[in-house]
Order: C-alpha cells, then sequence, then structure tokens
C-alpha cells in the first residue's frame, strides 16, 4: 500500500532546495509521512507520537537542508532512533551457573509458545547443553502431545508429569532434570490472555514455583495495536527478562517490537521465523528497523525473487521436474543469482544466512567461474552433462580459463545436486504430498535456484572458504 | 451457563465497556471539540482500523456532523457506530443454515481454526444438524489429537489419517464418509500457514479445488479465513493473499475476548467482499457468537485505552 518512506520523504523535500530553508511546515509533512508508515507497521500510536515529536528535534537540529538529499537524511535519523529504541540493551540468552537453569515462556493464546520451546531447547543443545522441555499447559487439548512430538524430532527429552497442576508439573520437571544430568529446563505455560485474573495468577505461580533464571514473553509479529495493553500487563503482572518474536517469516512489519521494547523496555532476544527447530534467531535492531520501516530486506528479497521468477521460469521448473536438471539450468539459477545482486547481498539479506557462510568469504568471482565454465560447454555438453569426458573436460578448462580440477568440481556439484533434486522430486511428486514444507517459503518459484544448504556445500566444494 | 445465558453475559460484558467509553470519549460536555476529534481518530487507530482509514472516517463525520447539525458527541457516536456497521459486508448466505454444507477452515499459524471447528461443531450438533469433521491438518504435532478432543466435546465424528498424509486425501475421505452418513454439516480443519509460503498456499488450493470438485454441488462448499482479532494491519494482506489463493466465502474472528478490537477485520470485510460468519470469544466450547455489526462497531470504540 505504501511505497518506501524514502521514497516518499523525497517528495516531501522535493523543490525544498529552491527555497533555501526548510519551514516548520515542511518538517510537518515529513512527520505525517513518519508516521503513516509506523502506523502501517503496527507500531502503537501513542508510541508513534513520541517517537516523531523526537524525531521532529532531531530533524530541525540537523543539517538536513545542507544534506543533498535531505530525504534520505531523515530516513536516516528515523533509522538511528528506531535502531537505538531497539537493541539498547544486551540482548543475548543469558544463562546463570544455576543447574539446571530454568527458562520460562509465556505469552497470548496462539502466539508460538510451544514452537519456541521447541526451538529455544534445539539451539541449547546445538551450544552444548542438555535441555528438558516441561509441557505446562494443561489446558489446550493435546498441547502436551504436540510438544512431546516436537521434542521427539529433536531428540529431546519432554516432561509431562501428571498433566493436570501445572506448578506441579514444572517443579518436578526440575527434579526430573537434575535426577537425569539436565542443565536446563524451558517451561512451555499454556497461552493466556493478560484479563483472565485466574491464569494471570497461576502463571505467577508457576514463576514463584520455580524461580526461573530468565522468563521469555513469545509476541507474534503480526499483533496489531493492542500488544502494548498485553505486554504491559504480562510485564505487571507476571515480568519477564526478554521478547521472543515469533512468525516473522510473513511480511508483517513488526512494529509491535517496537511498542513492547518502548513500553516495558525490555530486550528482544530472538526472531522466530519458521515451523522448523532451526529457525530462531538472533535479533538484529537495525534489520529490525528497517523492516518497520519497509525498508525491509527479506521482505525487499522476497519481492526480488518474485521480479526474477517470471513465467518462464515456472515453465522451466515444470520442465525440471519432468526432464531433470541440466547444466543450462544451473548457469539460469546462477544468473538468477546476479539478478538478485549476486551472492552478497543474497547472503546479507537473508537471516540466518551468516550462519551458513561463516568463515566462507563470498565474492562473487565464484559466480563468474562457474558461469564462465558452463559458457565453454557446448549446448549439447550442457543438456547431456554425461558426454563430459577428458578431453572435452580439457577443453571447457582452457576455454575458461581455469584448471581442469575446477570444472570436475563443478560436474562433481552438478551432479550431487542433481541427486539431490531427484530425491526431492521422489518426495515432493508422490502421491503422498507430504515434504512440501522445505527451505526458503520465498524461493518456491525459483525453479533450479540451489538452496541456500547446497550453496554452502557447493562453497565448501569449490574451497571457496 | 447456557448457550443463551452466555450470550447474554456477552453483550452486557460488551454494553458496560461501550458505557464506561462513552463516559470518557463523548460525555465531554456538548463541545465537539478538536480534541474530541483527535481522541476519535486514536480510538480508531489503536482498535486497528488502519490509519488511512481512520483519518477517513473521522474527516467524514466531522463533515457529516455538521451537514446534519448533530448536537452533541452522543449523537456523533451514534452516527459513527451507523456508519462502521454498514461499513461490513452482509452475511448473504450462512454456512451454517445451509441444507448441506461443508466448511473449510483456514489462515494463519495459531489463529484458532481448530477450536472454532470444535465450537462449531457443538452449535451444529445442538441445532440438531449431523456433523461431521475432517482432519485435514495433517501437518502440525498433534493436531489430529488436538481435533480428537474437540470432536469428543463435541460428540462428532472425525474423519482422519495418520500425521503427514496427504490433506486432500483426507477431505475426500470426509465427504466420502458424509454421504455414507447423510450428514447436513461438514466441517473441515487445515494446517495454519503464512500467507507468504507460496508452496504451502499452493498445497491449499489443491485441497480447497478437491473438495469442491468431489463436493460436487452435492455439498455447497465454503472456504472461511479464521483471523485473529490482536491481528494489527498485516491482516489485510493475509486475507488479500488466502482471498486470491483460494477465494474466500467468508470470515471467523476470533479472540474477542480479550482487549484487541479486531479492526482490521473491518478493512477485510469491506475490501474483500467478505461477509463476517461468526466471533470466537472464549476458549470453551460455548464461546462463538454470531455477528452483529452494529455490536461490533459499537465495542471498537467502545472503550478508550490507556485513559
Ligand atoms: N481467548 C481466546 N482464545 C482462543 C480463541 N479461539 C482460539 N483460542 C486459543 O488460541 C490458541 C490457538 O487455537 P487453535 O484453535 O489451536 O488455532 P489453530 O488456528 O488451529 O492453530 P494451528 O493449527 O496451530 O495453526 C489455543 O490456545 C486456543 O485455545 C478465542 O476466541 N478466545
Ligand atoms: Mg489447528
Amino acid at each position: 500500500m505504501f511505497d518506501n518512506l524514502a521514497d516518499r520523504l523525497q517528495g516531501v523535500f522535493d523543490g525544498l532546495k529552491s527555497k533555501g530553508r526548510l519551514t516548520e511546515e515542511d518538517i510537518s509533512k515529513a512527520m505525517k509521512e513518519i508516521r503513516m508508515a509506523l502506523l502501517e507497521a503496527d507500531v502503537n500510536y501513542k508510541i508513534v507520537k513520541d517517537f516523531t515529536n523526537k524525531i521532529k528535534e532531531r530533524a530541525l537540529g540537523a543539517d538536513v537542508l545542507e544534506s543533498l538529499t535531505p530525504g534520505q537524511q531523515v530516513v536516516k535519523i528515523v533509522l538511528d532512533e528506531l535502531t537505538s529504541l531497539l537493541g539498547d540493551t544486551e540482548s543475548k540468552l543469558t544463562l546463570t551457573s544455576r543447574i539446571p537453569n530454568v527458562i520460562m515462556l509465556v505469552g497470548l493464546q496462539g502466539s508460538g509458545k510451544t514452537t519456541a520451546a521447541a526451538k529455544l531447547a534445539y539451539l541449547l543443545k546445538e551450544q552444548g547443553r542438555r535441555p528438558v522441555l516441561a509441557a505446562c499447559d494443561v489446558y489446550r487439548p493435546a498441547a502436551a502431545d504436540q510438544l512431546e512430538t516436537l521434542g521427539n524430532e529433536i531428540d529431546v527429552k519432554v516432561f509431562r508429569g501428571d498433566g493436570k497442576d501445572p506448578v506441579a508439573i514444572a517443579q518436578s520437571a526440575i527434579k526430573f532434570a537434575v535426577d537425569d544430568l539436565k542443565d536446563v529446563v524451558i517451561v512451555d505455560t499454556a497461552g493466556r490472555l493478560h484479563v483472565d485474573e485466574a491464569m494471570m495468577q497461576e502463571a505467577k505461580n508457576i514463576k514463584a514455583a520455580v524461580k526461573p533464571d530468565q522468563v521469555l514473553m513469545v509476541v507474534d509479529a503480526m499483533t496489531g495495536q493492542d500488544i502494548v495493553t498485553v505486554v504491559e500487563a504480562f510485564a505487571n503482572e507476571v515480568d519477564f527478562d526478554g521478547v521472543i518474536i515469533s512468525k516473522l517469516d510473513g511480511d508483517a512489519r513488526g512494529g509491535g517490537a517496537l511498542s513492547v521494547r518502548a513500553v516495558t523496555g525490555k530486550p528482544i532476544k530472538f526472531v522466530s521465523m519458521g515451523e522448523k527447530p532451526d529457525s530462531l534467531e538472533v535479533f538484529h535492531p537495525e534489520r529490525m528497523a528497517k523492516r518497520i520501516l519497509g525498508m525491509g530486506d527479506v521482505v525487499s528479497l522476497i519481492e526480488k525473487a518474485q521480479k526474477a521468477a517470471d513465467e518462464k521460469q515456472i515453465e522451466d521448473a515444470e520442465r525440471i521436474l519432468r526432464d531433470g536438471f541440466t547444466l543450462e539450468d544451473f548457469l539460469k539459477s546462477i544468473k538468477g543469482m546476479r539478478k538478485m545482486g549476486g551472492l552478497n547481498s543474497i547472503m546479507s539479506a537473508l537471516p540466518g544466512a551468516n550462519k551458513l557462510t561463516q568463515g566462507a568469504d563470498l565474492d562473487d568471482s565464484m559466480i563468474d567461474r562457474m558461469e564462465a565454465i558452463i559458457y565453454s560447454m557446448t549446448k549439447e555438453e550442457r543438456l547431456k552433462p554425461k558426454i563430459i569426458n577428458g578431453p572435452r573436460r580439457a577443453r571447457i578448462a582452457k576455454g575458461a580459463g581455469v584448471e581442469v580440477y575446477d570444472v570436475n568440481q563443478l560436474l562433481k556439484i552438478f551432479n550431487d545436486g542433481t541427486k539431490a533434486m531427484k530425491k526431492l522430486q521422489n518426495q515432493m511428486g508422490g502421491k503422498k504430498g507430504k515434504g512440501k514444507r522445505k527451505g526458503f517459503g520465498g524461493f518456491g518459484k525459483m525453479g533450479g535456484m540451489p538452496d541456500m544448504g547446497d550453496l554452502k556445500s557447493m562453497m565448501d566444494k569449490l574451497g571457496l572458504k | 451457563m447456557s448457550f443463551f445465558e452466555r450470550l447474554k453475559s456477552g453483550l452486557s460484558k460488551s454494553r458496560e465497556r461501550i458505557n464506561e467509553s462513552l463516559n470518557v470519549l463523548f460525555e465531554m460536555g456538548p463541545d465537539v471539540n478538536p480534541e474530541f476529534w483527535d481522541d476519535l481518530e486514536e480510538t480508531l487507530v489503536l482498535s486497528d482500523m488502519g490509519a488511512p482509514a481512520s483519518d477517513k472516517i473521522v474527516s467524514e463525520l466531522q463533515d457529516y456532523s455538521t451537514k446534519k447539525g448533530l448536537g452533541g458527541a452522543g449523537q456523533v457516536k451514534k452516527a459513527l457506530v451507523e456508519q462502521i456497521a454498514e461499513i461490513f459486508t452482509p452475511v448473504e448466505i450462512d454456512p451454517f443454515t445451509q441444507e448441506k454444507s461443508c466448511v473449510l477452515f483456514v489462515g494463519i499459524n495459531g489463529a484458532g481454526k481448530t477450536t472454532t471447528v470444535g465450537k462449531l461443531a457443538n452449535e451444529g450438533v445442538e441445532r440438531g444438524n449431523s456433523v461431521l469433521i475432517g482432519s485435514a491438518d495433517t501437518f502440525r504435532a498433534a493436531a489430529i489429537e488436538q481435533l480428537d478432543v474437540w470432536g469428543k466435546r463435541a460428540n462428532v465424528e472425525i474423519v482422519k489419517r495418520e500425521r503427514g498424509s496427504d490433506p486432500a486425501s483426507v477431505c475426500f475421505d470426509t465427504l466420502d464418509r458424509a454421504d455414507e452418513l447423510g450428514s447436513d454439516l461438514v466441517l473441515i480443519d487445515t494446517a495454519g500457514r503464512l500467507h507468504t509460503s507460496q508452496d504451502l498456499m499452493r498445497e491449499l488450493a489443491k485441497v480447497v479445488n478437491v473438495t469442491r470438485k468431489r463436493a460436487d454441488g452435492k455439498y455447497r462448499v465454503f472456504v472461511v479465513l479464521v483471523l485473529d482479532a490482536t491481528t494489527g494491519q498485516n491482516g489485510l494482506q493475509q486475507a488479500k493473499e488466502f482471498n486470491k489463493a483460494l477465494e474466500l466465502d467468508g470470515l471467523i474472528v476470533t479472540k474477542l475476548d480479550g482487549t484487541a478490537k479486531g479492526g482490521i477485520a473491518v478493512a477485510i470485510s469491506h475490501e474483500l467482499e467478505l461477509p463476517i460468519y461468526k466471533i470466537g470469544v472464549g476458549e470453551s466450547i460455548e464461546d462463538l457468537k454470531d455477528f452483529n455489526p452494529d455490536e461490533y462497531a459499537a465495542a471498537l470504540i467502545g472503550e478508550k485505552q490507556g485513559a
């Protein structure tokens, strides 16, 4: 609905130069645009008011007009303020020396606590901890079953106790942890409304009984204006130490994150980006700020991906499913990456990709090299890579200005990729219809686009570490 | 408490809130001053109606009040409620009173689909329908078990397959079974998904298409989007995407027992021409109410937060 805030502000400041003076009215207009953008992002009304007042002061004080691009100057101020507001305090998960450590999750119904609990367990396990999950939601039908299933999937024990009394379950889970040499207990609680006195009291009781080292509130990224009322009540009644923003894999701007920070001062510790256990990520204030302003890297990346996936590519995807993947397709997917601004831009925009590329010095020369090799092949070779024998390899290497070794590597990656693709096809094409939830949703349309995991192993193999 | 009693108490709860708000918002004396309009706009924005819509409504109401020479805050408020109530797309065909209907529930993760299916199954049974539930959330952990509990509560049979099986086939099976039993109301739960996941939206489109084909005119098929009242401006985008992929018939708004007002539903109902069939007001089986545009509109401006 709204264009990028930067463009809109540019509009406001257009023609300003000739006047040579920034009037109160210009600034008001700009503030109005900012206000609209923030409200569109679901930042709370009152917070928007305070925020725009603050921005106004800074904008009047700064050399906005001196700048060649006053619009962008103001955007920068907004971005800076947002970023510092979102992330002034330490946002790491701090465990104490107590054994077991207890982490308790609270939140509204349907906010994503159970999924977050499993993700947290997974994360801790990856860090070498031995977590146990305590199923303290005794109200929602099959809530404990859900947690147990998720626990099984990541090989983390779920403690269910008697399935009746949440306080007793939480307490026994701690005893269990001690006996079973577990060092972190993650307490999943029932979703509750902040206005439900009995349920808020229950949360307090659980907290009093197990004295958690951390209470984390799970907040849905799509929440609207009411978030302020909700977190205020939770902060007053139960009190919490940090926030997990869930469902950020959607396209909500997530202005609620700002409201939570502004109202409670509690840091945002994690963002949760999907239904898979490994999709809990460290919070990046600047990314969030950009996202709130609609300059979101993720959002724009998805858009870019959609643009790149034109009709032709969908056709290609269908053909690939039918006839298999060729080097020609491989080349296309490489070009697709270029269209999206090259590897670096893809990686920096993708939350989580930093995990994959740790230590890998990514540069686009890798794309160049792969492209050159494929370009040196004949059409026939690209369509039927099997025919590429020794002499052909030597010729291709020469043509591309690389070593035969590089050609071999590329063919190996290609073959591995084809195998992986076949496996995927078997899962997807089968009548069962399962296995559809894979990878980054936004890339579903990118015919032949290797997923990030493949890219990483591809890079490893190319020695691009 | 009987359903009727609950309904009454629910109504009086919101009436209380309205009255409360009247005190704060509208009984500011005879003057409808600039501050009054600012407050009104704030109330609308805080209800998640969206800033542009709120601005528009307030300025139109300002004009209207001047033209009509409305005498004070009370009259302005009445006009506003009427105005908002009119924005909703009215219900033309109620899926829950058809001779034979099959209703699919779709929406974002955690919106309240499964709970709503349980409540509606119970409502159908109380109405004397022969109800059947289909469990097409074959993805989420323990989704089938959860729905099973609701089926037992409502005393309604459930058609299910093991987790991981094809959801479209479950719908097919469900309608087979409905034919056998001669069911007149078939309720199908689907897996929650974000509208941004193209794969999952495509999968859901397939589920809906298969169901429509299989129903073959014998059952009238409705696709209902379940929307959490706490949803902010992204709700419109959600609804648009679901509508684009599935051609929705209507909405159900849940979790209106909290303090969220569900203002985004106004925009969705209006822009996508989708009626609201029911509202969810709690976690118990009776916590479902018919949608009433006036009541909804009044509740929207009902409570002035933080005042
Ligand atoms: N307070 C309140 N809670 C509700 C309402 N409707 C559903 N819930 C709660 O919201 C949570 C999620 O509800 P579900 O019915 O499981 O939601 P769903 O859409 O089926 O969720 P998924 O299948 O996981 O996508 C549960 O804890 C429900 O008890 C309502 O009207 N009011
Ligand atoms: Mg469900």
